[in-house]
């Protein structure tokens, strides 16, 4: 293959990636008053009930004002909930209304589209991240201990459920099936997985269960990041998302080559 | 001429075991415009889905302007544009964005995308819609925004899936002479519908398939030929209650003002009307009962059947 040929598959792609992403973009921005609002909403509400109210109560956690124990594990619970959230309704929507075949007859390598729509869904869960973490400053001081770690545990976060995301909608047949495992096992991992407390408070049995809960490991990285302290160790956090983000992608690029859901 | 497209001994069997293509094989030339009929079921779908890659063939090859199925498809992609039977985008999206969307999952950058996604609506007369989200267009601008939008990447083989299905005669024969302008400019169409008059009159060959398998591929023009009966409708000026003896022609009253006659191609009409001149009968208008190629459309599709039940 000359090189002429391959720079303008390459170039190709890459259009076609950015067209992924705008449109992906475009999407989410548009429907705002349902992406963006109301995960501000739910964690504001977090913010005073939890953090406010009830964490007066509680005293110090790890060292640490109960708000801003719990910040870091808001913010990547709506990183979490957002990032998969938009790649499942967007690409089942796509199937449902069959605009996913303008891309399957399209000349588009299945890495750019899955890579498109994992962008999408990382934008978006850094989107309403960021916009927690701004709402987060009207009740706390947030200070950021280790900026390299913090970004990439929320970008390696966002993007392992985007993934997720993406496997549930290539699966989903209704509507419904894309609500079950946000419902079933996301919310019950998100909330087991140490955001509202520190897995030192249980029992040595339910601590060793925990750490088999991967948001577990991505929580506590992420509030590494931001104050330095953390149930686990880094290291293995890191790791484990770095080989989680390998296979899924893996699993999400077999399940496009082979059209599931998409071909008959 | 070189050949467009190639199919070679093609076969389709899904997974609920239903085999709808028994080993086809078709060849379009370039530039061509060709018809692909058949009944409901027969295959035509499932022909145009493996070309797309939306169904994916069980045995047998696709060839594309040189390009194959299995070892190039990205670049049999290229060379293809197709306009689906049902409507297949975001129903939430503009017209205009959707057909630069689709512009750039062909590469195609931005500023080219819009100029060409301006250029082809204002073609097929969508342009003061551009802006109108895609659901709130009408059944026949939406079929005229797939055409659009499979023309945007400037294909060099269209495929058409019955894209006059529901469209108004107005604007159906607007889209006739859109598509026989494309045709001129060298793009080869291969076209599907159930409207036959619109095959007869637009393309130049014809296969037709039926339960899977071709039973006629041949230019337009010879198979008329094969035609060897035309049923006429007469209109007569005054009231008969018999039908009138016809030497050579079978006839037959449909009502007191309308004369049924078959004629064999051989026979002529001159004939038939010099007969009824001389029994008095004057015939206000004449007219085809059905369109020619429907007449033969259903008799090979009967024969096939008669076949295949056999």
């Amino acid at each position: 293959m000359s090189s002429n040929y391959l720079n303008s598959e390459l170039a190709a792609n890459m259009v076609a990636l950015r067209t992924i992403v705008y449109r992906e973009i475009r999407r989410f921005t548009r429907i705002w008053p349902q992406t963006l609002l109301p995960p501000a909403i739910t964690m504001v509400l977090y913010f005073v009930i939890f953090g406010n109210l009830i964490g007066r109560q509680i005293g110090d956690m790890g060292g640490f004002t109960y708000m801003e124990y719990i910040v870091p594990g808001l913010i990547m619970m709506s990183v979490i909930t957002n990032s998969y959230g938009n790649v499942v309704s967007s690409f089942f929507g796509s199937k449902f209304q069959r605009s996913i075949e303008e891309l399957m007859v399209s000349p588009v390598s299945p890495h750019i589209i899955l890579t498109g729509y994992v962008t999408g869904g990382v934008l978006r869960g850094l989107a309403v991240g960021f916009i927690v973490t701004m709402l987060s400053m009207f009740f706390t001081k947030l200070q950021v201990h280790h900026l390299g770690v913090t970004v990439l545990v929320v970008l390696l976060t966002a993007t392992i459920f985007a993934l997720g995301g993406f496997i549930n909608a290539v699966f989903a047949r209704n509507f419904d099936d894309i609500s079950i495992i946000p419902t079933f096992v996301l919310t019950p991992l998100t909330y087991l997985g140490g955001v509202f407390y520190s897995i030192n408070l249980l029992p040595p049995f339910w601590q060793t269960v925990s750490l088999v809960n991967p948001v577990l490991h991505m929580v506590n990285a992420f509030r590494y990041g931001i104050l330095g302290v953390s149930d686990i160790r880094i290291g293995v956090a890191i790791s484990f998302m770095l080989v989680a983000t390998a296979v899924l992608y893996g699993v999400c690029i077999r399940l496009l080559v082979s059209g599931r859901g998409m071909r008959q | 001429m070189s050949t467009a497209l190639s199919i070679r001994q093609l076969t389709k069997t899904y997974g609920n075991g239903f085999q709808a293509l028994h080993g086809i094989d078709l060849d379009v030339a370039e530039g061509d415009f060709y018809a692909l009929l058949g009944p409901n079921g027969a295959g035509k779908s499932t022909t145009i889905g493996i070309l797309s890659t939306l169904v994916t063939k069980s045995s047998g090859s696709v060839n594309v302007f040189g390009h194959d199925l299995d070892k190039q498809p990205s670049a049999l992609k290229r060379c293809l544009g197709v306009v689906p039977q049902e409507f297949n985008f975001n129903q939430f999206e503009k017209a205009f964005d959707i057909v630069v969307t689709q512009a750039g999952y062909y590469g195609i950058p931005a500023k080219i995308a819009k100029a060409r996604a301006e250029q082809y609506l204002t073609q097929l007369g969508l342009w003061d819609k551009h802006n109108v989200p895609s659901r709130e267009l009408s059944g026949g601008m939406k079929r005229r925004l797939m055409i659009a939008r499979a023309l945007v990447h400037e294909p060099r083989l269209l495929i058409l899936d019955e894209p006059t299905a529901g469209v108004d005669i107005e604007l159906r024969r607007s889209m006739w002479s859109f598509l026989t302008e494309l045709n001129q400019q060298g793009i080869t169409i291969i076209l599907t519908t159930h409207y036959l008059e619109e095959a007869e009159q637009l393309c130049r060959n014809i296969g037709i398939i039926d339960h899977g398998r071709i039973v006629q591929n041949t230019s337009m023009k010879d198979l008329l030929k094969t035609l060897h009966v035309e049923t006429f409708l007469l209109d007569l000026k005054e009231s008969l209650l018999v039908p009138p003896q016809l030497l050579g022609y079978a006839a037959q009253l449909l009502d007191h003002h309308t004369l049924e006659v078959q004629v064999d191609k051989n026979q002529g009409i001159t004939e038939l009307f010099r007969q009824l001149a001389l029994q008095n009968i004057e015939v206000l208008s004449l007219r085809n009962k059905t369109n020619r190629l429907e007449e033969l459309f259903v008799s090979l599709v009967e024969k096939n059947l008669a076949g295949a039940v056999v």
